[in-house]
């Protein structure tokens, strides 16, 4: 029979208790059992990073990751971005910037420029793409995405000091 | 028709506003297949074939049965009667095609790919399908297998279908005026031999669709990421021999189309048999192994081309071979192929032309149209010649290129051969000469030698590249669009397009606003149901600007017409005195005095018992199908600068420039995405994207460590040069976009590496060009080389 565990997990603030799969993988558990369905699924073998997320606050590959590792931890999904309701400065930037086409990639664009500008506030060019080099778009040509972080980068700054 | 632009208008045609469906991707709301949960849904996996070619024999599914959670295993005996005894349609068929070779939806004695379904299991969730799935036992007897187009088509090859006539899909000659006798006389001929290789689509999301069964209707509902809703339901009507009423398919945000997502795939069929048999929803979707196994790619071609030019180093001809992979079957026929063929020309004066072209089967996943559907083949192809010739008479290449083109003045200019939409390639509008130059301005080609020099002084080799193209876009037949105005005054677009990421929501509504007098964001665009909508293509061949642009404006048009006439009845006044703004019709002279949408649209209905007034059609709603008489052709030059490391062979692209020309443009923030994004998939297919296979046509490359796409750090920042040429077949004067930044970038990327080395006399003739390539081209020119 299945192996199981229950796990206590806080999403996007919200905590959850359940018992799961030992196998059953995070970015499985987020979308099926929370139906959150923002973190997306692009290859399953972290190379794509549709399904990052923010485990602990550090970007991490929901379909590399096992759900029961996440027992104790705080993950954050796209769906906390915009958590007044109102798109956030990184999210209105992607808008402005035509930084997304199909939508597919965005959500795993979103939580690693959400780490990476946290911890990079002045980022130049070069910087910004090397920072998404670990995830894949097959639509924009990265162009808008790059532009979006960037003028993201300069509004963060320009309203928080 | 006109299309002029409302003055007061901010957001319709011609703006650059943001996308209407940004807000709910950027939350997470966006609602892709698979993120549609049915109640009591169940989950497919299938058994697939493990070999290239091989023959199925016994299948036993007892373990599988036995595991908890599996409730069916479905083999090609357990399919209904009506889908055994049919293979999946040929989309377009041609009396070419000699052996229209198709599979069935779940293979019946032989596979002829790795990957072919064999079997289809059902369970409570998608871990338990794929544990059962290990277990079904299947006997292969594995058979010799075609791994290479060109080898297919020997003497004694193997058959990549046990007991065909031969590997031969189809064989046709693309001709204009006389090529043998015009070569005879010509002051120089070349030959080159290219080997194009694409890759595959690989959007992100990866395929997937849920059926549900409804046991009163004996009907289906389909939901399915795919870039066609109607022509999917057509194909689910043809093979489970159903009214119309009996199968309604859907198709939710898609993460990626690129050309292959508007195939049909047995997955679907399966999946709506396992739902009528057990009652209850099933979803299947593909992981990325079955993606690279099983998603159309589009693959293979060997050309052979002879050139012939005058002492001037004017085109009299060009002629050649073209051997097409078409993969295990035919599902497109040959419009692969034969797009590929009549694109050779392009924006040149080509006055004589011959092509043989010959589609072979191999054991591979079939090759159908992938973003650029074999177009860029054919202008790499073209460009290589241009280069070539260009080398030989040491001239420049922007010269010969300038010396051939086709003159605005010559539009419309017929080219002499027959498009695969049935009609003449003729060129409805462009300046060709004009693009290159300002793609050549833009890209400061006359600075480049001083680059290039300066460079060289450092140890760094510097190229430049560029390639022209012209492109057959927007096809019919036609798309659907009904403007509604709903009794509540709301005001809804139901369409057939089907978007994967082209911003359909909102250049659409952008479209219809101008019309309507509203603006856009007060417009809905609901896309590919066919509940919604009769008759419906989908998205693919950039053709929904043109078509469903059209439809839009023409049924928008209407509705106003309308709008305006219930409107002069209840004010008693003339049409010609009111206009819409705001949601109203209004007075022109006193704009207070108006009639809302919604009363109007109250009005249009009737009222039970009473006549319709003035003899109108009820309803405040109008649908039109424009059906353009032609392609129309958009246009453009790329030019390409790159340095490559002579020690490693790496690529790197320095500088890029793109003139387009896709007519008028509705939003150019959209289009700019479209072009640039276009672009990017083009570098894969210059520098890195190549699916591998070993002798037995086994897949090699089956993620993404193995098949590299491109990365933020690999893709050029574009300068775009927009120009504008309208079309002058369809109301709004639009061509389509979202091709043309692919076309041509494998063809300056290649002329801007051979160029880079020209100094080490490398010749450039396959695509993609890897690094380990280009260091075994330098050969003992490759810095750091010892031996």
């Amino acid at each position: 029979m299945a192996d199981t565990r229950t796990i206590s997990v806080i999403v996007n603030g919200k905590s959850h208790t359940a018992t799961i799969e030992t196998r059953l993988t995070l970015v499985d558990f987020l979308r099926h059992e929370l139906k959150l369905t923002g973190t997306h699924v692009g290859c399953e073998h972290g190379v794509c990073g549709a399904c990052t997320v923010l485990v602990g606050g550090i970007s991490a590959r929901a379909c590399l990751m096992l759900a029961v590792q996440c027992d104790g931890l705080e993950v954050a999904t796209v769906e906390s971005l915009a958590a007044d309701g109102k798109l956030n400065t990184l999210q209105q930037a992607f808008q402005d910037n035509h930084g997304l086409q199909c939508g597919f990639c965005t959500p795993g664009m979103l939580m690693t420029l959400t780490e990476f500008l946290r911890d990079h506030p002045e980022p130049n060019e070069a910087q910004v793409r090397e920072a998404l080099s670990g995830n894949l778009c097959r639509c924009t040509g990265y162009q808008g995405i790059v532009d979006a972080a960037l003028d993201a980068a300069k509004k963060m700054r320009g309203t928080t000091r | 028709m006109s299309a002029e632009k409302r003055p007061d208008s901010l957001t319709g045609f011609g703006a650059s506003v943001k996308r209407k469906e940004d807000p709910a991707f950027l939350r997470g709301e966006g609602q892709f297949v698979d993120d549609i949960h049915l109640p009591d849904m169940l989950h497919a996996a299938f058994v697939r074939s493990p070999y290239a070619h091989a023959k199925v024999g016994a299948i036993d599914k007892h373990a599988a049965l036995a595991l908890p959670g599996v409730h069916a295993v479905i083999t090609f005996a357990d399919l209904p009667e009506e889908i055994r005894r049919q293979t999946m349609p040929l989309l377009v068929p041609h009396p070419a095609i000699k052996q229209p070779l198709l599979p069935y939806a779940l293979a019946k004695d032989e596979t002829c790919y790795a990957g072919e379904p064999v079997a289809c299991v059902i369970a409570d969730n998608r871990y338990i399908a794929e544990d059962a799935a290990q277990l079904v036992e299947v006997d292969y007897e594995p058979l010799p297998a075609v791994n290479d187009c060109r080898a297919a088509i020997e003497d004694g090859a193997p058959l990549a279908h046990a007991g065909a006539e031969s590997n031969i899909a189809a064989r046709f000659p693309v001709k204009v005026g006389d090529a043998d006798r015009a070569f005879a006389g010509a002051a120089h001929v070349f030959r080159e031999k290219i080997y194009q290789h694409r890759g595959g689509p690989f959007f992100m999301e990866c395929r997937g669709a849920i059926a549900q069964y409804d046991a009163q209707s004996q009907g289906y509902t389909l939901h399915v990421s795919s870039q066609g809703s109607h022509r999917l339901k057509r194909c689910m009507l043809d093979m489970f021999d159903l009214g119309d009423h009996q199968m309604r398919v859907i198709t939710p945000d898609v993460g990626g189309g690129f050309g292959p997502k508007g195939s049909f795939y047995p997955e679907y069929i399966n999946v709506a048999v396992a739902a009528r048999l057990l009652r209850r929803p099933v979803k299947w979707i593909e992981d990325r192994r079955e993606n690279f196994l099983t998603t159309h790619q589009e693959r293979d071609q060997y050309w052979d081309m002879e050139i012939a030019v005058d002492a001037n180093a004017k085109i009299i001809g060009v002629r050649g071979q073209l051997i097409h992979e078409t993969g295990a079957y035919v599902p497109w026929g040959i419009v692969l192929p034969w797009i590929t063929a009549t694109t050779v020309p392009g924006p040149y004066v080509v006055p004589h032309f011959k092509l043989d072209v010959i589609s072979v089967f191999t054991n591979k996943i079939q090759t159908t149209p992938v973003r650029g559907a074999g177009r860029p083949e054919a202008v790499t192809t073209m460009e290589r010649l241009m280069d070539r010739v260009a080398r030989e008479l040491k001239l420049d290449r922007a010269e010969v290129r300038r010396r051939n083109f086709i003159q605005p003045e010559q539009m419309p200019y017929k080219v002499g051969i027959i498009f695969r939409d049935g009609r003449p390639v003729t060129y409805d509008s462009g300046d060709y000469p004009a693009s290159q130059a300002a793609a050549l301005k833009t890209a400061d080609y006359d600075g480049f030698a001083k680059r290039q020099l300066e460079a060289r002084a450092q140890g760094r080799y510097l190229g430049i590249g560029m390639a022209n193209a012209v492109e057959a876009t927007g096809l019919g037949p036609y798309e659907s669009a009904t403007v509604r105005v709903a009794t509540s005054g709301k005001i809804v677009i139901y369409t057939g397009a089907t978007p994967q990421g082209q911003s359909h929501k909102t250049t659409l509504a952008q479209i219809a606003s101008d019309q309507l007098g509203v603006d856009f964001n007060d417009i809905t665009v609901v896309t590919a149901d066919t509940a919604t909508i009769a008759l419906g293509i989908g998205s693919f061949a950039a053709r929904t600007a043109v078509n469903a642009g059209s439809s839009v404006h023409m049924a928008a048009m209407e509705v106003a017409a309308k709008a305006k006439k219930i409107a002069a009845g209840m004010m008693e006044c003339l049409e010609d005195d009111l206009e819409l703004s705001g949601g109203y019709v209004r007075l022109k002279s006193a704009p207070d005095v108006k009639k809302s949408l919604r009363e109007i649209a109250v009005k249009s209905i009737g009222m039970p018992g009473f006549s319709m007034a003035g003899g109108l059609p009820p309803g405040l709603e109008h649908t039109a199908h424009f059906t353009p008489d032609q392609a129309v052709y958009s246009s453009g030059t790329h030019v390409a600068e790159v340095e490559v490391d002579i020690e490693t062979g790496e690529v790197k692209i320095v500088r890029y420039t793109v003139a387009h020309d896709c007519g008028r443009v509705i939003n150019p923030m959209v289009v700019e995405g479209q072009v640039v994004g276009g672009v990017a998939h083009g570098v894969g297919n210059a520098l890195y994207e190549q699916l591998a296979f070993d002798e037995n046509a086994q897949p090699l490359s089956t993620n993404f460590g193995e098949y590299l796409l491109p990365m933020a750090a690999d893709v050029p920042k574009v300068d775009l040069v927009h120009l504008e040429t309208p079309s002058p077949l369809n109301p709004l004067g639009i061509k389509g976009a979202g091709e043309g930044g692919t076309i041509s970038a494998i063809g300056a990327i290649l002329g801007a590496v051979e160029h880079a080395l020209e100094p080490f006399g490398v010749r450039i003739a396959e695509a993609p060009i890897s690094p380990q390539r280009i260091v075994a081209l330098l050969g003992e020119h490759a810095r750091g080389r010892t031996q």
